[in-house]
């Protein structure tokens, strides 16, 4: 693929950040360091649990959610606060939430009603779904069918995709998905987008241009819901970018961006406070009135039942920004941004309000 | 009596006519379209473009050299700063700055000019006479607002990032004090007293007034208009009247320019402009407010003492910065 990560992938944003953070600092004596730990989940519990105890507090976790889920509760009590930037999964903010993680990535939730939404203001509300075999896509076309309800979209029709793709490395693997997916898109109710979930991004780049019928593709491909897009120059990002690229010779990912987050929510914490007290900075970060500039804008700011950053998402093609959501029009009697992703009534987290 | 009455109708229209001449002393407004490359030129009085010329690349922050001779111009994408006749639009001379200039301000001294440059952390001091980079002083993370006190010695940067105002000594070119405020401070500025600092934060949605003498703060206004959501209320540019009584506020994506009383802080009014208004600039006798409007790419002229819009004329694509000649 094109687009393989990064072997820094994530960590690039937090050292970003630490710079960001580390020039504010410069004029209140304060510093900030990152550690990088790799391993299994065993091995970063026990790296985790010894970082904490000699008084590292602000954890950056890339885990799968399972994973996720044991390293959160091996760590339960501890004072460290844990911010998720890698799993996207709703489940990990609503069932199985925890009280010390912070989810910074945007959940499956939130990225589906910003492409609902987007959709549904440039009026093509019936769509296709077409969802992988795996637990997570499933999980992923829930997120779809629940966001048509929320905002009016259709869901005309759902086919499951089972079929192995044909390897696209083999000699003829191109010849055999140009036949393979239009026969599978034939004959299905009329539709105005075909929408993709496929959560491992395995075979949805597959779908543009190699429908039955010409339509537009989004979801895991074509059109896609993220946190960032490396085309975003929008209030700053220029700038943000250049930082970036000039530290990193690269381009920004979401993961990226979500670890810088991450990073600037403790130097935020930090400035504001002027300690490096965990207790101080933890219950401010928690507290309503924490917010953080990120570049989308408007301030960011965690949601207090369930710990989920409440931000603008992009939605956006590989090379271009097309626009970002919430879109006009959808309201919240608090916050627009909690149009996108679950709102508080309906929330089945409960370690936050307990 | 019929004579009479008609002898007076002719006095009240005489009258009428001499005030609208002494009120249009014609004054050049320069506007910066960030999109078109291009600067649009208005005559206050007609409050018409007569003219638009190309300039440098990304044209945003724009002032005037003091004796109304150059507008200079951050042309961020170049990474310099660009000169221009004022009287021809002909280019004149480029200055050196960082990379990425987005706002800059004269000293009274009429040759020192402050450079704030977005990219790099720093803000650089140049000669425009020479075109010497005199030095360059460390800030936060994106500087952006640069407000000169009235009498030359302090120079105020806010950090876009770092969320700081950066009290920088003119002499030394050292930071002396830094006070934090709220989110994306973008916009600095002194009163003529020089008894108040306004800095407006525009993610924060505030705008922070401190005493430069001791780097309290003494004030923070809030914003609250009906129908508009609190994420819209954006406040980036900032004027105070010659006379320090009136404050105008730019408050971005929420179309208005604040009216706020100096003494109480007290917003007083909500002046609906065009879209996306960020930066202003006053006619010298301080009759009219020009406000640019980057996402309708109109400017706006408010009438000062009325506090009303009165017309919004047609720019380039992306007006960003404004300025007006001193005659």
């Amino acid at each position: 693929m094109l687009d393989l990560p990064a072997k820094d992938d994530g960590i690039a944003g937090a050292k970003l950040a630490i710079e960001d953070n580390n020039t504010t600092g410069r004029f209140l004596n304060q510093t900030f360091k990152l550690d990088v730990l790799n391993g299994d989940v065993d091995e970063l519990i026990k790296g985790a649990t010894e970082k904490v105890a000699a008084g590292d507090s602000f954890i950056i976790a890339d885990l799968e959610p399972d994973a996720l889920l044991k390293f959160a509760d091996a760590l339960a009590g501890k004072p460290a606060v844990i911010f998720n930037v890698g799993s996207p999964d709703t489940r990990l903010r609503e069932e199985d939430c925890r009280a010390n993680v912070l989810h910074i990535a945007p959940s499956h939730a939130m990225l589906a009603d910003a492409l609902a939404q987007y959709l549904v203001w440039k009026k093509w509300p019936n769509w296709l779904l077409v969802y992988g075999p795996r637990p997570e896509d499933k999980l992923l076309a829930d997120s779809y069918r629940h966001a048509a309800k929320k905002f009016g979209g259709k869901i005309v029709e759902e086919r499951e995709f089972k079929e192995p793709t044909g390897s696209r490395r083999a000699d003829g693997g191109f010849e055999q998905v140009q036949q393979q997916i239009p026969t599978f898109m034939q004959g299905a109710k009329d539709h105005d987008v075909v929408l993709v979930a496929d959560a491992g991004n395995l075979f949805a780049d597959y779908f543009p241009y190699r429908t039955w019928i010409p339509r537009p593709v989004a979801g895991s491909a074509g059109l896609v819901a993220s946190s960032w897009h490396p085309a975003l120059e929008l209030w700053g990002g220029t700038q943000f970018q250049h930082r970036f690229k000039r530290l990193n010779s690269r381009n920004m990912r979401p993961i990226d961006y979500d670890a810088w987050v991450a990073t600037r929510v403790v130097g935020e914490a930090a400035t504001r406070k002027q300690t490096s007290d965990f207790k101080v900075l933890s219950s401010f970060i928690h507290s309503p009135g924490f917010e953080v500039a990120a570049f989308k804008g408007v301030a960011t700011s965690f949601r207090s039942w369930n710990g989920q950053l409440r931000q603008p998402i992009i939605v956006g093609t590989p090379k271009l920004l097309v626009s970002v959501s919430p879109q006009q029009g959808f309201l919240h009697q608090s916050s627009v941004l909690d149009t996108l992703g679950i709102d508080k009534p309906e929330t089945k987290c409960k370690a936050y309000t307990q | 009596m019929p004579r009479l009455s008609l002898f007076r109708s002719a006095l009240i229209s005489a009258a009428a006519i001499s005030l609208t001449a002494s009120s249009a002393d014609a004054f050049t407004a320069y506007v910066t379209n960030e999109k078109d490359n291009t600067v649009s030129v208005i005559d206050t009085e007609k409050l018409e473009v007569i003219k638009t010329a190309k300039v440098g690349q990304r044209p945003r922050g724009i002032v005037m050299s003091n004796d109304g001779k150059w507008i200079i111009i951050c042309t961020s994408d170049d990474n310099d700063v660009k000169v221009y006749d004022a009287k021809t639009l002909e280019y004149v001379k480029t200055l050196p700055s960082g990379p990425d200039p987005e706002l800059l301000v004269l000293h009274p001294d009429g040759n020192r000019l402050y450079i704030a440059n977005e990219d790099d952390n720093l803000v650089t001091v140049v000669d425009i006479h020479t075109g010497q980079v005199i030095t360059e002083i460390p800030v936060g993370v994106e500087p952006e607002g640069m407000g000169m006190s009235p009498d030359g010695k302090v120079i105020v940067n806010t950090s876009e990032t770092t969320n700081m105002a950066h009290f920088i000594d003119t002499t030394e070119h050292k930071t002396f004090d830094n006070v934090l405020v709220d989110s994306r401070p973008r916009v600095a500025i002194f009163n003529a007293a020089q008894t108040q600092l306004w800095v407006s934060s525009e993610v924060g949605g505030t705008v922070t007034v401190i005493n430069p003498a001791d780097r309290k703060i003494i004030g923070k206004i809030h914003f609250e208009i009906p129908g508009i959501t609190r994420e819209a209320i954006q406040p980036v540019g900032i004027r105070i009247t010659k006379d320090d009584k009136i404050a105008f506020v730019a408050l971005g994506p929420a179309n208005r320019v604040a009216v706020i009383d100096t003494t109480t802080f007290k917003v007083l009014k909500y002046i609906l402009v065009g879209q996306r208004v960020w930066q202003m600039y006053f006619t010298p006798d301080n009759k009219l407010l020009f406000t640019t409007n980057g996402a309708s790419n109109d400017v706006t002229a408010i009438d000062v003492a009325n506090q009303k819009a009165i017309k919004s004329i047609k720019v380039g694509r992306y007006p960003w910065g404004v300025v007006v000649s001193p005659n």
